[in-house]
C-alpha cells in the first residue's frame, strides 16, 4: 500500500472530524458530517474548500505566449489585462482531453497555471516536453497551499482576513487575480457561486483556515464539492471527459478558440474535422423529476440508441436528481427515459445549468 | 466507533431487527450503515402486504453517494412501511434505529431469528470489515 499524500491542511480537517478518504493519491475530505447541509451552506452562506491537491504550474519565458497558444485549445492572446484568466483544455494530438485548467496572465511573460490533481504529473511532463521547443519554463510550485472559499458571504467574510495589500480583491471581476509576493487571491471558483481562490504559502494555511472558520465560514468536503458543480454545470475532468473524449461531445465548444486562423494548437486538426463533419454525440442535462437518482453510468435510453449519464446526483438545492448525459446528436426530444436498476423513468432534457447564484436555472414540476 | 443498541439482532449486510411484543419484528439499517451511506435522499421500502424472502434485496435506500440494496433478514409478511420516510428519509440518518426504522414483518418462521448476530457479533463483523 502506498502512503497517501497530504496537504497543509490535513491536520485541520483531523480537528474538525472530517471522514478522510484516497482522493487521486491524497487524503481529502469526504465531508465532516453531512455533505448535504455543506452543499447548503455555500448556496446560502459561505464554504471553504481544500484544494492544496490542485497543482500551480508558472510557465515563464520570452516565448511564454506563443508556447500557450500551441499548447492549449483557448487562445491566451484573449487576456489583454494583468491578472485575468481564462478556462481551457489541453489537448492530445487527436483532440482528445488531457486536462482542463485555467490560466492567468501575470504580466510580461508569466502565466500561472491551476491543473487537476490527478492529471498533475502527466500534464507537466507533457508541458515540459512540449516547452522543448520554446525558449520557456515550466515550473511546479508545490510549495502553495490552496483554499477556495464559496459562497453569497464568501466575499465579504474573506476580505478583512486578506493581507493588507490584497483587499483589493473584492473589486476583482469574475476570472481575475491580485497577487503579492507570496499570496495570490482569484475571483474564481468551482460552485457556480460568487467567492475566491486563495493561493497561500504552505505554513500560513492553517491559520488562515481557523480565522476564515472564526468568520463563520464553513468547511466543505469533496462531496459536496462535486455536487455544487453538477448543479453549477461544470464538467469533471475524468468523469464528463478524458483523453478519449472529443471536447466537442463534452459541451466543452465554447472553450476552443478556432478565431485566429494562424494559430496552431495540438489538437485543432482533429477538433476542426470533426466540427466539419459533425459530431456524432452531444452532452445534455436531465432532471428526473420522480423518485430515484442519476448516476454515472446509467443508461439513457433515444430513438436514436443508447446515452449515458457521464455524472448525476440527488440535487441538495433542487431536490431532484439532476445528471449530465451524452446523448446521441440527432435527438431533439424533450423527454428521455432512464434505466434506473431496471425500471424506466422519465427524465426531461435542458441545458446542463441546474443553479446558478443560488437561483434554480431549470422549472421544478414538484 | 458507531452504535449497535444490545436488544437488537443483526445481519452481515447492516440490518437491524427488532422482536416486537406482538410477535412482529422491526426492521432498519445499522447506524454504521447510515454513516457509510451518507446522507439519505430516498427510501423504496417493500409494499405493505408483500411477501420478503430472508436474504434476498427487497428495499433500496439512495444517499447522494449511492443506491444500496436492503436484503431482508427474515422471511415473512410486510405488514406495515415507515411512510415518514417518502418525505424525511433524513431520519435514517438522525435515527436509524428508532424514528428511521424501515418496515414490520410478520415472520412465517421466528426460527430464523437466531440466525442473527448479537451486538457483540454485529460490532466484530463491522471491525473486521473496516
Amino acid at each position: 500500500m502506498t502512503t497517501l499524500k497530504t496537504t497543509p491542511l490535513h491536520a485541520a480537517h483531523q480537528r474538525a472530524g472530517a471522514k478522510l478518504v484516497d482522493f487521486a493519491g491524497w487524503e481529502m475530505p469526504l465531508h465532516y458530517g453531512s455533505q448535504m447541509e455543506e452543499h447548503k451552506r455555500v448556496r446560502e452562506s459561505a464554504g471553504m474548500f481544500d484544494v492544496s491537491h490542485m497543482q500551480v504550474v508558472d510557465i515563464d519565458g520570452p516565448q511564454a505566449q506563443a508556447f500557450l497558444r500551441y499548447l492549449l485549445a483557448n487562445d491566451v492572446a484573449k487576456l489583454k489585462t494583468e491578472g485575468r484568466a481564462l478556462y481551457s483544455c489541453m489537448l492530445n494530438e487527436a483532440g482528445g482531453v488531457i486536462d482542463d485548467l485555467i490560466i492567468y496572465w501575470t504580466g510580461g511573460a508569466s502565466y500561472r497555471a491551476v491543473v487537476n490533481a490527478a492529471t498533475a504529473e502527466g500534464d507537466i511532463a507533457h508541458m515540459q516536453k512540449v516547452a522543448k521547443d520554446f525558449d520557456v519554463n515550466v515550473e511546479p510550485r508545490p510549495e502553495f497551499a490552496l483554499i477556495a472559499i464559496q459562497g453569497p458571504q464568501a466575499v465579504e467574510k474573506t476580505l478583512p482576513l486578506l493581507p493588507d495589500d490584497l483587499r483589493s480583491a473584492g473589486d476583482l471581476k469574475p476570472f481575475s487575480a491580485v497577487w503579492n509576493d507570496t499570496w495570490f487571491v482569484a475571483r474564481t471558483g468551482y460552485t457556480g457561486e460568487d467567492g475566491f481562490e486563495v493561493m497561500l504559502p504552505a505554513e500560513a494555511a492553517d491559520g488562515f483556515w481557523e480565522k476564515l472558520k472564526a468568520a463563520g465560514v464553513h468547511p466543505i468536503g469533496l462531496g459536496a464539492r462535486d455536487t455544487l458543480r453538477l448543479e453549477a454545470g461544470m464538467n469533471l475532468y475524468g468523469t464528463d471527459m478524458d483523453d478519449q473524449t472529443n471536447p466537442l461531445t463534452a459541451n466543452l465548444g465554447w472553450t476552443i478558440a478556432l478565431k485566429d486562423a494562424e494559430r496552431d494548437f495540438i489538437g485543432r486538426a482533429p477538433i476542426e474535422r470533426s466540427k466539419a463533419e459533425g459530431v456524432p454525440e452531444r452532452m445534455v442535462g436531465l432532471v428526473l423529476d420522480g423518485r430515484g437518482v442519476l448516476r454515472g453510468g446509467t443508461r439513457i435510453e433515444t430513438e436514436a440508441g443508447d446515452g449515458v449519464v457521464t455524472s448525476g446526483s440527488f440535487s441538495p438545492s433542487l431536490g431532484v436528481s439532476v445528471a449530465f448525459a451524452r446523448i446521441p446528436a440527432g435527438v431533439e426530444a424533450e423527454e428521455l427515459h432512464a434505466d434506473i436498476r431496471g425500471r424506466k423513468l422519465p427524465v426531461r432534457v435542458v441545458k446542463p445549468v441546474f443553479v446558478r447564484n443560488g437561483e434554480p436555472q431549470i422549472e421544478l414540476n414538484r | 466507533m458507531s452504535e449497535a443498541p444490545k436488544d437488537l439482532k443483526y445481519t452481515k449486510s447492516h440490518e437491524w431487527v427488532r422482536s416486537e411484543a406482538d410477535g412482529s419484528v422491526t426492521v432498519g439499517i445499522t447506524d454504521h450503515a447510515q454513516e457509510l451511506l451518507g446522507d439519505l435522499v430516498f427510501v423504496e421500502a417493500p409494499e405493505a402486504g408483500s411477501s420478503i424472502e430472508a436474504g434476498s434485496a427487497c428495499a433500496t435506500v439512495e444517499s447522494v453517494k449511492a443506491a444500496s440494496d436492503i436484503y431482508a433478514p427474515i422471511s415473512g409478511e410486510v405488514t406495515e412501511v415507515n411512510e415518514d420516510l417518502a418525505d424525511s428519509p433524513e431520519k435514517v440518518n438522525e435515527s436509524p434505529f428508532e424514528d428511521g426504522w424501515l418496515f414490520k414483518v410478520k415472520p412465517s418462521d421466528a426460527g430464523e431469528l437466531d440466525a442473527l448476530m448479537d451486538a457483540d457479533a454485529y460490532a466484530a463483523h463491522v471491525e473486521a470489515e473496516s
